[in-house]
């Protein structure tokens, strides 16, 4: 029975544990804003191999997920005899869930793993280790730029795989199944309003947030997470752990926020 | 009398269940060598984390130039820091960045010298440490010899008072480990800094120190010389002594 105890008190330690680090990480992530030299070039090289560099992932993914929507969207509009709403079923689709949550989940999947990797090496192999040693802020030096980068790319990719998204439901609903394209963009005129486009833009700022917080700072913590083992296992680990831990948590949010923000 | 640049006081460490250093004490003078030697898992690597402040003691005091580091904010450490120049067990280089901007990381961070200074400057180290022709290669792309030349060209481009090696021949074949020696007593020489070798290279190390700890069941033991070590009378460093320098004079008459 003791012992029963004492693995529950020793894990919920861990659970609290991880959480201080994990909220210490937060604040002087996002605080290596204020330091000085900023470093703008890292940022703009971050920008580019986590927003530029999804574009085409973005794109094929938008497309398909707006034709899907379209082909449903169409079946089931149809028993209703409601074929005109299709541009608005796509569109509020696409800008209230789909777009953020899908740009988010193709973010994690394709950036965010190999933030988590890239510094979950550096940690194994010392080089945070030095950057330290020679007075170098590792958050200043390379967390912070992705952090910004993260916060800059994710909105942008979500309006590009809603703009990408809703033309695929054109495609599929007006070029391959016939309705009329003036009723599916007069449909998606008159429905869509800015608080739609706004919910979309704040949803895909926090997983942009959960994102990049959640993979580099496992990535960061590697070496003291308990469980993940060492070396290559190691980062594999935290690699697949963050990844999840971030999918489930945009998923998580992206209830939380509808649910305020409706 | 040389001055006191790092001290000990009553240090305690320990991880979970193990306690890694229990109450131990050290001196370190300035411009002298000290190798801390001992079998493996017993502390070394933590006393260099120790010094450098990238691990806090459970207790005790540790003082760098009288500093106590151990209750020091970042910012403070950070100037502590800089007095510090450490070349890792793996060289620990940037493995994005070339061979020289992984050297010129140190001045373009922490210094304000404008790109041609930095490039001189760059230039003249990797020169004098043989790496002329290698600057635009990858640290993936260097033998484990000349990542570690690399990696302490970094360590010495801020001129550091104080120099930490971390294993700093292992790894290596008996040619390269015999350049980094030279490298050491060369580079030394010029800075003047004072040396703490962390190091497996038992006997041979030693003919570099002025002073020798051994690291043992967490206790530290202080020898002036490699002689002193050998004429120890506790058990467990003439076990040691067996184990790892019992030809200790035939290997010195064999160089």
């Amino acid at each position: 029975m003791i012992r029963y105890l004492e693995k529950i008190g020793s894990n919920i330690i861990m659970i609290l544990e991880d959480l201080g680090r994990m909220g210490s990480f937060l604040a002087l992530g996002l605080g290596g804003v204020f330091k000085r030299p900023f470093r703008f070039s890292a940022m703009i090289r971050q920008v580019r191999l986590i927003g530029a560099d999804s574009f085409w992932v973005i794109f094929f993914v938008a497309g398909f997920t707006g034709m899907v929507l379209g082909l449903q969207g169409y079946y089931t509009l149809r028993k209703f005899g409601s074929e005109g709403a299709l541009g608005s079923a796509v569109s509020l689709s696409l800008l209230r869930e789909l777009g953020p949550v899908l740009t988010a989940l193709m973010v994690t999947g394709r950036a965010g793993s190999a933030m988590c990797a890239e510094i979950g090496i550096m940690r194994n192999s010392e080089q945070l280790d030095a950057l330290e040693c020679m007075a170098i802020d590792p958050f200043r030096y390379l967390i912070t730029p992705k952090f910004l980068a993260t916060l800059i790319s994710v909105p942008i990719l979500t309006l590009f795989f809603n703009v990408v998204g809703i033309f695929g439901g054109y495609l599929a609903g007006c070029g391959l199944l016939g309705v009329n394209p003036g009723a599916y963009w007069a449909g998606m005129e008159q429905s869509v309003v800015n608080q739609d486009i706004n919910m979309g833009i704040i949803k895909s700022f926090v997983f942009a947030l959960l994102i990049v917080w959640i993979c580099t700072g496992r990535g960061y913590f590697v070496h003291v997470i308990r469980g993940a083992g060492f070396g290559a296992e190691g980062v594999s680990k935290v690699t697949t752990q963050a990844v999840v831990l971030s999918s489930v948590a945009i998923l998580v949010w992206d209830y939380l926020l509808t649910a305020i923000l409706l | 009398m040389s001055q006191v640049v790092i001290q000990f006081k009553n240090v305690v460490k320990a991880f979970g269940q193990q306690t890694i250093l229990d109450h131990v004490d050290l001196t370190i003078s300035s411009g002298k060598t000290t190798v801390i030697a001992g079998p493996s898992g017993q502390g070394k690597s933590v006393t260099m984390k120790l010094i450098l402040g990238l691990l806090r003691p459970d207790s005790g005091r540790i003082l760098v130039d009288g500093q106590d580091i151990t209750v020091m904010r970042a910012k403070a450490l950070n100037e502590v820091r800089t007095k510090f120049g450490v070349l890792f067990q793996g060289a620990a280089l940037l493995d994005s960045l070339n061979v020289f901007a992984n050297v010129a990381l140190p001045l373009e961070e922490r210094t304000k010298l404008g790109g041609e200074e930095i490039r001189a400057r760059v230039l003249a180290t990797l020169a004098q440490l043989g790496l002329t022709g290698h600057e635009e290669k990858y640290p993936a792309q260097l033998s484990g010899g000349m990542k570690k030349r690399v990696g302490l060209a970094r360590a010495l481009m801020l001129q550091p008072e104080i120099m930490l090696f971390d294993e700093p021949t292992t790894g290596l074949d008996p040619e390269n480990s015999l350049e980094i020696y030279k490298l050491f007593l060369e580079t030394q020489k010029k800075f003047g800094y004072t040396s703490i070798i962390v190091s497996h290279d038992i006997p041979k190390i030693f003919n570099l120190a002025d002073q020798v700890i051994l690291v043992n069941k967490g206790k530290f033991s202080t020898f002036a010389s490699p002689e002193d070590i050998q004429l120890s009378k506790l058990p467990e460093i003439q076990a040691f002594v067996q184990y790892t320098m019992g030809k200790v004079y035939l290997s010195r008459e064999m160089e």
